[in-house]
């Protein structure tokens, strides 16, 4: 196991300088600098401009910046907004909190429905269900989130008037941010009804952004369900004498639950990239807005460094999963074990 | 009283270019304690007459019989709730493919237990004993430390012992056993055949044998049915069988056996089974038979005294035949 962990975090090496090499010539890329878009319109002149961008370090040759921002990187420092003059791990770690209690609410919106959908859709195998239920997660795949996001706000915010249009919590509570979860540190606050009022917040960002892993899932485990179900132990089980629902859960359900695993870990990238739109429309402070928000504002060190802290969130996310398989799929770690 | 008795059994599939009928008409009676051996070649029925007395057809399948009597109990009217009940139970089955027949994600342990807790309840904890004690009975050495082994960490021997010591958990009185020794090598096939055999006089379970190795049924049987391209076309004792067979095919599968060789090859029987699309006129075996006559080409035969001929071989009609010398009865 350890063995396999450490093979594991190797492969990790090339990955994360990759992603520095992106991370800190996708913003350089870009037309226009700091500078720029911080003077506006009112402009700035040459001299000013060149001793700002000396301060910032960025007169310097393209390379030179790129290995002290790496040299930075390795000693834990990310550097300091240009925008807000915070350091961007600070900020990076204030907001993070806001976006993966989206994500995991979405991640777990989209198991709950998908798995339970794809194993009825395998069962019930091109039956009026199976095309009911693979032509809606179709549509939900192909629906942009934008639009989805949209036409969800007009449906049950503007006319039935069920859920709150932005925003994580309403102004009418203060609730101490403790862990940042919103639904945790109001459970630990005592403000009345603050719990219900932020698990109302979330409904529709977590539908629309749970709606492509939905898809996903609930296709991917119908498919791997499929598989399954033909195989010869699937036929042993039966002639054991176990229930279908026995069969279908406990003896189909794990062997086809190794891929949707995979599946599962991958839709953490498509969550984070989602998260950028559907905190834009959902006004939800978290990662995703703040990222794009940089980028607008060509805030050279929040984009590196947010972007690095992404990828090794996905990083981090994508090894959990690798490991997960050991558990569900014990000829994984045995064949780790043996090389 | 037969332990089982299935009286005209037939098996339709679905398919894409219309109903294949992959049994058709079978009719056997097992003994408590016998063991009955079904021959015939690939694609002749055997495999889904058995899976069709266990409930374990897909839904494609139409099974349908006159009579599907096991202990009393008329497996036909059961819904799959009381079949269940019996199945894993008191009519266990073995199968062929031993290394993909266990499932990779559970212990061995697991799955022998399992099927005790689903038919007498209890903690699956509370089986441990019993698991050690199957294992021990089907020759698995180290019993104790093989609960917890996987699947992939045993040879296809060895996959096969656990399943037969799964099936065997809840002692049942019927053991269908599906080619279990063809995916094995060689030496392995016999270890497994003598072990099956041994259970089967300790236990005094009825086993049925589905086999298309010849020498396996001659060793180990009492009874055999040979079935071709779903039609049972002979039905005696093993012994009468080899010493002569009615049916020109059983003569033919007789004739198969590598001992019967005459010269260096072997005496094959030319063609193979006929499928859905090439079912031949009259007598389905026709085509491959030797002995066929015109009559032979244009009606199907039917059943008298268990065979299903028209010319059977043991009312020698000697004008009839086109070479009589191919009889090896003499020999």
């Amino acid at each position: 196991m350890l063995r396999f962990l450490i093979n594991r975090l190797m492969l990790l090496v090339p990955v994360f300088i990759g992603v520095t090499v992106v991370a800190f010539g996708f913003i350089r890329v870009l037309p226009g600098d700091p500078v720029e878009v911080l003077a506006g319109e009112r402009g700035v002149s040459a001299e000013k401009r060149v001793e700002i961008l000396a301060n910032l370090g960025l007169d310097k040759p393209v390379w030179q910046q790129y290995l002290t921002y790496l040299n930075d990187v390795l000693h834990g420092n990310l550097g300091v907004s240009v925008k807000t003059n915070r350091p961007v791990v600070e900020e990076f770690f204030e907001l993070f909190p806001a976006t993966a209690e989206l994500a995991i609410c979405a991640i777990i919106f989209a198991v709950i429905i998908g798995v339970p959908a794809g194993i009825i859709a395998a069962l019930k195998r091109g039956s009026k269900i199976d095309q009911g239920i693979m032509g809606i997660s179709l549509i939900g795949y192909s629906m942009p989130i934008f639009w989805w996001g949209l036409l969800l706000i007009i449906l049950f915010s503007n006319t039935l008037n069920l859920t709150p249009v932005s925003g994580r919590l309403s102004f009418l509570f203060d609730v101490d941010p403790v862990t940042g979860f919103m639904l945790i540190d109001t459970l630990l606050s005592d403000e009345k009804g603050s719990f219900l009022n932020a698990l109302h917040h979330l409904i529709l960002p977590t539908v629309v952004l749970g709606t492509i892993p939905l898809a996903v899932i609930a296709r991917q485990t119908r498919s791997a369900m499929l598989e399954v179900l033909s195989e010869d132990y699937v036929r042993t089980a039966r002639a054991k004498g176990l229930s279908t629902f026995r069969v279908v859960t406990i003896h189909a359900l794990r062997n086809a639950m190794i891929t949707v695993v995979t599946v599962i870990g991958l839709m953490v990238a498509i969550l984070l990239a989602g998260a950028i739109l559907t905190e834009t429309i959902f006004g939800w402070p978290g990662i995703g807005k703040w990222i794009i928000f940089s980028i607008f504002a060509r805030d050279y060190y929040a984009v590196q460094g947010g972007l690095l802290l992404i990828a090794i969130t996905i990083m981090t996310v994508n090894l959990i999963v690798d490991l997960l398989y050991g558990f569900i799929n014990p000829r994984i770690l045995h064949q780790k074990n043996k090389s | 009283m037969a332990l089982l008795e299935i009286a005209n059994l037939t098996v339709e599939f679905a398919t894409a270019t219309g109903s294949l009928r992959a049994v058709d008409g079978i009719n056997l009676s097992v003994d408590e304690g016998e063991i009955l051996a079904i021959v015939g070649e690939s694609g002749s029925g055997k495999s889904v007459a058995m899976l069709a007395l266990m409930g374990l057809l897909p839904w494609t399948a139409k099974v349908s019989a006159d009579s599907m009597l096991f202990d009393g109990q008329d497996l036909l009217s059961m819904d799959d709730r009381q079949r269940r009940k019996i199945i894993g139970k008191d009519i266990s089955m073995i199968f062929q493919e031993p290394m993909t027949s266990l499932n990779p994600c559970f212990t061995v342990g697991y799955q022998i237990t399992e099927v005790l807790c689903q038919h007498f309840g209890g903690s699956r904890r509370s089986y441990n004993n019993r698991a050690i004690e199957l294992l021990h009975q089907v020759g698995i050495p180290a019993a104790e430390t093989r609960l917890n082994a996987y699947p992939h960490q045993l040879s296809g021997g060895m996959c096969q012992r656990v399943m037969i010591a799964m099936m065997i958990a809840c002692q049942p009185k019927l053991l269908i056993a599906d080619e279990p020794t063809t995916a094995l090598d060689v030496t392995i096939q016999a270890q497994i055949l003598e072990l099956l055999i041994e259970l089967q006089q300790s236990h005094g379970m009825a086993l049925i044998l589905i086999t298309h190795d010849m020498a396996v049924v001659a060793e180990t049987a009492e009874h055999v049915v040979v079935l071709y391209a779903g039609q049972q076309v002979e039905q005696r004792s093993v012994k009468e069988l080899f010493k002569s067979p009615q049916h020109p095919y059983s003569e033919a599968l007789l004739n198969a056996l590598p001992e019967r060789a005459q010269e260096k090859l072997l005496n094959a029987i030319p063609g193979v089974v006929p499928g859905q699309m090439d079912r031949p006129k009259g007598c389905l075996f026709n085509p491959r038979c030797s002995y066929a006559q015109e009559m032979c080409r244009q009606q199907p035969p039917e059943l008298r005294d268990g065979i299903l001929c028209h010319y059977p071989l043991a009312m020698p009609n000697p004008s009839m035949r086109k070479d009589p010398d191919l009889d090896v009865r003499t020999q």
